[in-house]
């Protein structure tokens, strides 16, 4: 997708500093019934390249909600997402599936590993439907896998590892294609705090190499990780500072 | 890692709901093959006895002369005095288009000769094949193996006081009596066979025939088919077909045909219906796989991919163990169920790679709900904890 030449800049210099994510004027209301609820109402909100967000706010806040629209997998009920000038809701659902496997990585609250891949497959997993042959992915997938610290672990199964090596095949699933954001939801939330703290420093370095990093979390001793946090209360932006 | 990889490793992880999928699939599969190797077992034992009832198809000379009736037959235009058939006529019959269905040809020359002051029909025939096609007759002696050998038939042997080994003057030439036939209470017991080619010659009517008796099976076309393709290619003759041999017998067949048919269709919409619940069980319980694979930029199709991938591989599994079981099924349930002794199970490639085709084409049917339902879901139910 990125060769078919409408959404190149994402991979141009990092030294660009236009935005990378722009949201505008965004809301998402989900129907029950006869019942309307609003999960975010009209919010704005500027990410911009090599930033590493944090979103917090309490539960139903709109937290989730706003990481799935990011991540291409919630249409929005009104507003506009707009990734490296693509408007992403405007695609077609194909597309919309092609500009997440080419843009996006996603690390999920329970890893979310395939428990019938082994490591080395699970990494390899967004590279399947790629035409890179398997040599090539094989390469990818080892060398993600070794600056996870996962050298060697490869073709153990995920309930063969601990929590936070499970934490780092999903970091290296996610990075493994290169995507230029990283959405994270609550990576540390199933990790005790040793293990946390070792994820977040992750994360750290991947940003401090030029990685965007969008992250939910609930623990403020994440938050000091990040760039800038953007609070969340009741379906609207109420602080966006950076630190 | 290809997608194909993402199929075989889900199968492998889920070993026991795969071997009731592919049970599911086997036993239909079996089933069938079960029913279409009796149903052959049964029409191979009909042409084998269609043999034992003689010709079914008679070929005469397209004429209006003389009637004359043969085996209590009435053949119609036989003229002894005309030839219109002739020896090349022979082959023409092997080589139509459902020739497989010939079992066997018996060309005749019938004349008239005198002997010792009594008209008998002298009959040409080629004795392996009359052999073939009158399993009933039963010879004190041999039966003629060179053209200077003749065979009576009883009547015949009682008028001219004759008996095996016994000399016999026809048209000047001199023959051997090889053997009698037993009575046999048809036409048969008033005439002398020779040999085609000796009759021909003592007729003086080179290469001529009046008469060809045919005996075909009908498993797969019905016997007007093979009367008009002979008529066909000769044109010059009358062909007539004698409906009446095994046609109870053949409809009696068609009855199990479609007993079977029956039996096999609600078979297979069993195993179908197995694979789709079973299939829909599956896509629910992998949702959040599922949700993965959205998440991470697989299309629809590629989900659809996946289970059509699983399910291909099941097919196939269930069907070739399916055919093998079938013929194991066969080979012990066909003799009781047809009283056959003794015939092995035929393996047929063609019903082989039949049944392994149809067994993959029922899983896919059954799962393509499924499938499009997976590929359907929304990722962010799939995905509960983002």
């Amino acid at each position: 997708m990125r060769d078919e030449g409408w959404m190149p800049s994402a991979l141009c210099g990092l030294g660009n500093k236009m935005s990378l994510i722009e949201i505008k004027q965004l809301s998402k209301t989900y129907v029950s019934g006869e019942e309307r609820v609003p999960a975010l109402v009209y919010v704005n909100l500027t990410i911009e390249r090599g930033e590493f967000i944090s979103i917090i706010g309490p539960s139903g806040s709109g937290k989730s909600t706003l990481l799935t629209i990011l991540g291409g997998l919630n249409h929005p009920t009104e507003g506009e997402v707009v990734v490296d000038e693509i408007p992403i809701y405007q695609l077609p659902l194909e597309k919309l599936a092609d500009f997440r496997r080419e843009y996006l990585g996603f690390i999920f609250q329970s890893f979310q590993l395939i428990p019938y891949l082994t490591v080395i497959e699970n990494v390899m997993l967004p590279l399947a439907i790629t035409e890179k042959s398997n040599r090539e992915q094989l390469k990818m997938a080892e060398e993600i896998l070794g600056k996870m610290g996962l050298r060697g672990k490869g073709k153990r199964l995920p309930d063969q590892l601990s929590g936070g090596e499970q934490e780092r095949v999903a970091i290296a699933r996610a990075l493994v294609n290169s995507p230029p954001i990283l959405l994270a939801d609550e990576p540390t939330g199933n990790l005790d705090t040793k293990t946390g703290k070792e994820i977040m420093e992750l994360f750290k370095s991947l940003n401090e190499e030029g990685q965007t990093i969008a992250m939910v979390t609930h623990n403020p001793e994440n938050i000091g990780f990040s760039s800038r946090t953007i609070q969340l209360r009741d379906g609207k932006v109420v602080n966006g500072e950076p630190h | 890692m290809r997608l194909k990889d993402i199929s075989i490793n889900n199968l492998r992880r889920r070993k026991s709901k795969v071997l009731f999928l592919i049970l599911g699939l086997t036993i239909g599969i079996t089933t069938v093959v079960t029913l279409i190797s009796i149903t052959r077992m049964m029409n191979e034992d009909i042409s084998n006895k269609l043999d034992e009832f003689g010709a079914n198809i008679l070929v005469i000379p397209r004429s209006n002369d003389l009637s004359l009736s043969y085996g209590g037959l009435n053949i119609g235009g036989v003229s002894v005095d005309t030839q219109t058939l002739n020896d090349s006529d022979v082959p023409k019959i092997r080589q139509i288009e459902v020739k497989e269905n010939i079992s066997t040809v018996s060309p005749k020359l019938i004349g008239v000769v005198e002997i010792d002051g009594k008209k008998i029909l002298l009959t040409g025939v080629l004795f392996q094949e009359e052999i073939r096609l009158k399993k009933w007759w039963k010879v004190h002696g041999d039966i003629p193996k060179s053209r200077d050998e003749i065979l009576l038939g009883n009547e015949v042997a009682v008028k001219l006081f004759k008996s095996s080994g016994d000399p016999l003057a026809i048209n000047g030439k001199t023959v051997r009596v090889s053997g009698i036939l037993d009575e046999t209470g048809s036409q048969d017991d008033f005439l002398i066979f020779g040999d085609l080619a000796f009759v021909q010659e003592a007729l003086k009517k080179p290469g001529a025939l009046n008469l060809i008796e045919v005996s075909a099976f009908c498993i797969s076309c019905p016997i007007e088919e093979i009367v008009r393709q002979i008529s066909k290619v000769l044109p010059h003759a009358k062909v007539t077909a004698i409906k009446q041999t095994l046609q109870t017998k053949m409809e009696a067949l068609d009855h199990f045909k479609k007993f079977s048919i029956g039996i096999s269709i609600i078979v297979l919409l069993i195993g179908g219906l197995i694979v789709f619940t079973n299939m829909m069980a599956s896509v629910n319980e992998r949702k959040r796989e599922i949700g993965v694979f959205r998440a991470i930029g697989f299309r629809k199709s590629h989900i659809i991919r996946i289970i059509f991938l699983e399910v291909f591989i099941i097919g196939l599994l269930g069907g070739i163990t399916g055919y093998i079981l079938g013929l194991g099924v066969s080979y012990i349930l066909g003799p009781m169920m047809t009283g056959i002794r003794g015939g092995g199970v035929l393996i047929d490639p063609v019903l082989a790679v039949g049944v392994v085709f149809l067994s993959v084409t029922m899983g896919i049917l059954s799962s393509i709900y499924p499938a499009i339902h997976a590929s359907k879901m929304d990722p962010t139910v799939a995905l509960r904890a983002l």
